[in-house]
C-alpha cells in the first residue's frame, strides 16, 4: 500500500450513485453486480438493482445481443427503483459499451476495458472504427483506460491457473476497482468467494487475488482522482439482508406454513423468470418443502391441486405461457374451492415473447383469462422485499376463504434486489389451519357465514369421505348437480365469496394530500419509478398524490371513494393500459394511460415527464 | 395408514348413494363391482383410499365408490393422483382413467409417473373409442375404423397401452377383461400389493359406440383359446383344456405343449419378454396375455421425497423461520 497516493486524493461524500456493469453474457457481470450490491447493503446503504441479461445462456462472445448489464444504485437515503441513467458505466468489451453508453450521464465514468478492443472484438460489436479513439468520448465523459485482462492474468500468475482460466477472474478486477473508488470493504465478496470456491484453492485464489488487485490498482495509480463515500441510509430500525424478489416470494411461502402449521407443496415446471422460485424452495428441505417438479405447467398445477385435496399449503409457480397452460386447472381449483397459490412471474409476451425482459401484460389474464364465470383474488407485489408480503398474505387468503389466488409479480421484482428488513415476530403471527373433523355435521359444500369458506376435510378422516370435482356442485350436499337454479346459486356464491374478501382489506393509504389535481394509480413493479415522480412533483408544489394497489381483485371497497376525489387519475402500466380498462369498467371514470412495453420499467423520469405533461 | 386384518368392510361399504349413470350393459358396471368387492378385502380403512379420475365415461368412477375421490379434468387423473400421493404418502391412490383421457390428453402424464415410480393403482378402462363425446376413435382404435370422425376409415396406428407403459418404465403392468370379474379381482390385488406405479389395463366393452370390440379375445366360447393368463412362476399354459402352452424362443413365441411351455417371469432386468409377449398378435394364432406382465421393484418417489426430507430435517435441523432470514449476509441498522 502507498498511503501518499491515497492521501494525494480528495475524499467526497455522495448521496447516492448508480452503477451499470456490462459485458459479455460469460463475464460475470450478474456476479459482479450481486456482489456489490451485497457489500453496500452490508455497510447500510438502501438500494436497488436492475439486471438485464439476454434470453442467451451463452450467447456468441462478444455480440451485441450477448451483453449482459446489471445496474446497482446504492444510496444514503431511501430508494424506490435502480435509478434512471447510470453515474458509472463499466463496459467490458465493445459490444457492451456500444449497447450502454447512451445511457450514461454526460460526465459520467466510463471503465473500459481495453484488453477486448482488438480488430475482432469492434467488428463482432459492429464498430468500424475503435471508439476509444473518438474524441467526443473524453469530452462527454471521464473515460478510464484499462487493459483488466493483462491486470488480471498478472495477478493470478501465482495461483496456478492458466493465463485463459485466470481471465475469467477479470470481472472480480473490475469490482476490486469499484470497491476502492466507493470505499467499500472487499470482505463480503471475500467470503463469498471462499464459501463457493473453498474445494477449488486455485481457483478461490486466482479470485481473491483478482479483487484484491483491482483494489490496489486503483489505490496506486493516479486513474482516478476522486474517492467517494456513500452513508448509510435512514432505514426503519432492524436486522437487514439482501433479498431478490423471487428469494422473497419462497420465503414469504415458507413462512405461511410455518405460520398456518401446514406443510408446503409447490408442484411446477421451470420457465423463465419464475424458476428461481422453485431454486430457492427447493433448498428448504429441512423445512419440510416439497418441491415437485412436473412433467409440465399442467401437471405443475395438478399435483398441486392433488396436494391441496390431501391437506398441504400448495403452491404452483409460473411465467406467463405457463399461467396460460393452467387456466384450466385453475377453473378447477375455483370448482372444488381448494386452496390453492399460484405465483406468476410476468414476462414479455404473446408467446414466448421477450422471456428474460419485464412486462405487466398479465393482469386481465389474471383476472378474467378463464372459462366460464371462474373469480379469483388476485395480488400483486410491488418490490423485491414486498414479494414476501405478498407471498404471505396470497396464501392466508388462499387457506382462509378456501380458494386458489394469483400473485403477479414480474421479471423486474423477481431478479431485482433490495434490503429486507427481516420481521420481528410480532409481525407474523400464526394463524393454525385445521381441517374440518366433525362427521356429524359434515357437508362438503356447506358455508362459514362470514367467509363462505367450504370445511376443509381430507384423506385420511373417518367418516368424511366425499366426492369433490369439475362438475357443478349442489349447494351444501357438494353432490353433482345440473339442475339450473342451482347453477346459477353456485355462480352466485362463489362470487360472493370472493368479491367478499375485500371487506377483508386494510383502508387504502394515499401517499400525499386525499384530494388534489391529479393521482396517480399504479400497481404492481411501477411501485418505485412513481414513487419517485410524484416526491418530485410534490416538492415542486404540485398537487398530486399516489396511490398502489395490493389487492387487483377484487378492488378495494374505499378505491372508488378516492378516485372520485381527483381530478385526474394517471396510470402508468407496462402493458397498453389494462388497470385502465378496469377502472373505466368497474367505476366509470376517464383515465390516462401512460404505456411502456420495451420489456424494461419506467424509469422516474418517464414518469414526471408525464406528471408536467398533464398538469401543465 | 390403518391397514389391519381387524377390518371387516363388505361391498356395500363401498357403494355411495350416487344413481350409477353408465349405460345398460357398459363393461363399466363389472369393473365397478370388482373394485368394490376387492376394496372390501385389502384391509385398508375405507378413509384411507382416494380416487382420482379425469374426463370420460370410466373417470365418473370416484362418484360411486365411497372413499375420497376426485374427479378431475380432462388427462389429468394421474397427475393430479400423483399430487396426492406425493404430499401424503399413506394415503391408498387409485385412478380411473379411459384409453382417451389416460393415453391422448393425459398421455404426457401418464408415462412420466411409470417412470417416476409414483405408489398407486392405474385402472385404465380400454374401450378403443371416445364414448362420453359420442363415438371418435381413440388411441387406441385399429386401424381404418369407421367412426363420426373417421367417415372413412382412420389412419392413426393405435397404441397398445401395456406395450407403451412397459416402455415407460412402469413397474407393474397387468391386463384383464371387464367381464372376467374373478381374473379382474386377483390382478387387481395384485396390482394394489405392488409397491409403486401398477398399470391394469382393462378390456372393456362399449355397448354403445363400439359393442363387441374385443369379442376375437373375450366372447366366452373362444377365450381360453385367445387368452393366455401370465401367472408369476407358472408355465404360460391357456386352451380350453390347458393343452396348449407358450415357448419364447430368442426370435418367436411358439405354441408348444404344456410341458414345453415357459415359466412366466415378469421380474426380467430388462422387460424384454414382457415387451414381446405385449406385442401380441391379437388377430393371429398366438393368444392374447392377460395377467401379469411385469411386476418389478424399483424406488418409489412419494416414499423417498418424504425421505429426503427427513433425511434433511436430520442432518440440517429442523427449519426455524429465524434460521431461513438469518442465512446469508444481515446487517442492523438503528
Amino acid at each position: 500500500m502507498n498511503p501518499s497516493a491515497t492521501a494525494d486524493r480528495s475524499l467526497e461524500q455522495l448521496e447516492e450513485v448508480v452503477i451499470r456493469f456490462a459485458g459479455d453474457s460469460g463475464d460475470g457481470m450478474q456476479l459482479t453486480g450481486t456482489q456489490f450490491s451485497n457489500t453496500s447493503a452490508a455497510l447500510g446503504n438502501d438500494l436497488a438493482t436492475f439486471p438485464d441479461y439476454p434470453a442467451e445462456i451463452r450467447a456468441p462472445v462478444g455480440t451485441l445481443f450477448g451483453v449482459s448489464g446489471f445496474q446497482v444504485r446504492f444510496s444514503a437515503r431511501d430508494i424506490h427503483t435502480p435509478g434512471d441513467a447510470p453515474d458509472v458505466l463499466v463496459a467490458m468489451n465493445p459490444a457492451a459499451l456500444k449497447v450502454n453508453i447512451a445511457d450514461l450521464k454526460k460526465g459520467g465514468l466510463l471503465i473500459v476495458n481495453t484488453g477486448n478492443f482488438g480488430a475482432k472484438d469492434l467488428e463482432k460489436a459492429h464498430y468500424d472504427h475503435n471508439p476509444l479513439d473518438d474524441p467526443s468520448l473524453e469530452e462527454d465523459f471521464q473515460v478510464v483506460k484499462l487493459d483488466l485482462n493483462e491486470a488480471t492474468i498478472q495477478a493470478c500468475a501465482e495461483s496456478g491457473l492458466s493465463s485463459k482460466d485466470a481471465l475469467r477472474s477479470k470481472n472480480l478486477l473490475a469490482l476490486g476497482l469499484l470497491y476502492w473508488i466507493y470505499s467499500r470493504p472487499l470482505d463480503t465478496t471475500e467470503r463469498w468467494l471462499e464459501k463457493k470456491f473453498g474445494k477449488k484453492p486455485e481457483v478461490l485464489a486466482a479470485n481473491l487475488a483478482a479483487l484484491r488487485a483491482g483494489h490496489t490498482i486503483a489505490e496506486n495509480s493516479e486513474l482516478f482522482r476522486t474517492r467517494y463515500e456513500v452513508a448509510p441510509a435512514p432505514l426503519q430500525p432492524g436486522i437487514y439482508r439482501n433479498v431478490m424478489g423471487n428469494a422473497a416470494t419462497a420465503m414469504g411461502l415458507v413462512a405461511a406454513s410455518k405460520l398456518s402449521g401446514l406443510p408446503l407443496f409447490l408442484g411446477t415446471y421451470p420457465i423463465t423468470p419464475a424458476s428461481d422460485i422453485l431454486h430457492a424452495l427447493a433448498r428448504y428441505k429441512n423445512f419440510g418443502v416439497v418441491t415437485f417438479q412436473a412433467e409440465d405447467e399442467i401437471a405443475g398445477i395438478s399435483t398441486a391441486i392433488g396436494a391441496s385435496f390431501t391437506g398441504s399449503l400448495a403452491v404452483t409457480t409460473t411465467s406467463g405461457p405457463g399461467l396460460a397452460l393452467k387456466a384450466e386447472a385453475m377453473g378447477l381449483a375455483v370448482m372444488t374451492e381448494l386452496p390453492l397459490v399460484i405465483v406468476n412471474v410476468q414476462r414479455g409476451g404473446p408467446s414466448t415473447g421477450l422471456p428474460t425482459k419485464t412486462e405487466q401484460a398479465d393482469l386481465l389474464m389474471a383476472i378474467w383469462g378463464r372459462h366460464g364465470e371462474c373469480p379469483m383474488p388476485v395480488l400483486a407485489a410491488n418490490s423485491p422485499a414486498d414479494c414476501f408480503w405478498a407471498a404471505l398474505e396470497a396464501a392466508k387468503m388462499a387457506l382462509r376463504y378456501m380458494t386458489p389466488v394469483l400473485l403477479l409479480t414480474d421479471g423486474y421484482l423477481g431478479n431485482g434486489a433490495e434490503p429486507f428488513r427481516i420481521p420481528e415476530e410480532s409481525e407474523l403471527e400464526p394463524f393454525p389451519v385445521t381441517h374440518y373433523t366433525d362427521a356429524e355435521r359434515f357437508q362438503p359444500y356447506s358455508r362459514d357465514p362470514e367467509t363462505l369458506a367450504r370445511p376443509w376435510a381430507i384423506p385420511g378422516t373417518p367418516g368424511l369421505q366425499h366426492r369433490i370435482g369439475g362438475l357443478e356442485k349442489a349447494d351444501i350436499t357438494g353432490h353433482v348437480c345440473h339442475d339450473p337454479d342451482n347453477h346459477e346459486l353456485m355462480v352466485g356464491l362463489r362470487e360472493q365469496k370472493v368479491m367478499g374478501i375485500a371487506k377483508s382489506y386494510a383502508p387504502l393509504e394515499v401517499f400525499g394530500e386525499s384530494s388534489g389535481d391529479l393521482l396517480v394509480l399504479g400497481w404492481g413493479s411501477t411501485f418505485g419509478s412513481i414513487r419517485g415522480a410524484v416526491v418530485r412533483s410534490q416538492k415542486a408544489g404540485k398537487k398530486v398524490s399516489q396511490l398502489h394497489l395490493r389487492n387487483m381483485w377484487p378492488l378495494p371497497l374505499d378505491l372508488g371513494d378516492i378516485l372520485g376525489r381527483f381530478d385526474q387519475i394517471l396510470i402508468p402500466e407496462m402493458n397498453r393500459g389494462q388497470l385502465a380498462r378496469v377502472i373505466r369498467g368497474e367505476y366509470l371514470r376517464e383515465v390516462v394511460t401512460l404505456s411502456k412495453v420495451q420489456g424494461r420499467p419506467f424509469t422516474t423520469a418517464e414518469t414526471l415527464a408525464k406528471i408536467d405533461e398533464l398538469l401543465g | 395408514m390403518t391397514t389391519t386384518d381387524t377390518l371387516s368392510y363388505q361391498k356395500k361399504d363401498f357403494v355411495t348413494s350416487q344413481e350409477v349413470r353408465w349405460c345398460p350393459g357398459c363393461g363399466d358396471y363389472a369393473i365397478l363391482t370388482g373394485v368394490q368387492q376387492v376394496f372390501a378385502t385389502l384391509g385398508v380403512a375405507k378413509e384411507n383410499f382416494v380416487f382420482v379420475s379425469g374426463i370420460g365415461c370410466s373417470s365418473r368412477f370416484p362418484y360411486y365408490v365411497d372413499t375420497y375421490g376426485f374427479h378431475g379434468i380432462h388427462g389429468r387423473a394421474a397427475a393430479i393422483a400423483t399430487g396426492v400421493k406425493c404430499a401424503n404418502p399413506e394415503l391408498d391412490v387409485w385412478v380411473a382413467t379411459g384409453d382417451g383421457d389416460a393415453l391422448s390428453i393425459g398421455g404426457n402424464h401418464m408415462i412420466h409417473a411409470a417412470r417416476r415410480n409414483v405408489d398407486m393403482t392405474v385402472l385404465l378402462f380400454n374401450n378403443r373409442i371416445y364414448g362420453l363425446t359420442k363415438g371418435q376413435y381413440s388411441p387406441t382404435s385399429e386401424r381404418s375404423k369407421k367412426t363420426i370422425s373417421t367417415p372413412f376409415g382412420s389412419l392413426d396406428t393405435p397404441f397398445n397401452p401395456v406395450n407403451l407403459m412397459l416402455g415407460a418404465g412402469a413397474t407393474f403392468v397387468a391386463r384383464t377383461v371387464d367381464t372376467q370379474l374373478k381374473h379382474l379381482k386377483g390382478v387387481l390385488e395384485a396390482a394394489h400389493a405392488h409397491r409403486g406405479f401398477s398399470l391394469v389395463e382393462i378390456l372393456q366393452n362399449c355397448v354403445i359406440f363400439n359393442h363387441g370390440a374385443f369379442e376375437h379375445i373375450a366372447a366366452k366360447q373362444i377365450r381360453d383359446d385367445r387368452q393366455v393368463d401370465l401367472i408369476p412362476g407358472k408355465p404360460m399354459i391357456f386352451g380350453k383344456d390347458l393343452d396348449k402352452g407358450l415357448k419364447l424362443q430368442p426370435t418367436s413365441i411358439e405354441i408348444v405343449s404344456p410341458e414345453e411351455a415357459t415359466v412366466w417371469n415378469p421380474a426380467g432386468a430388462t422387460g424384454a419378454n414382457a415387451y414381446r409377449m405385449s406385442m401380441g398378435d391379437e388377430r393371429g394364432l398366438l393368444p392374447v396375455p392377460i395377467g401379469i406382465l411385469r411386476s418389478v421393484a424399483r424406488p418409489v418417489i412419494d416414499r423417498d421425497i418424504h425421505e429426503q426430507i427427513a433425511g434433511a430435517r436430520e442432518r440440517l435441523g429442523d427449519g426455524s423461520l429465524t434460521d431461513m432470514f438469518q442465512a446469508g449476509d444481515t446487517w442492523k441498522v438503528g
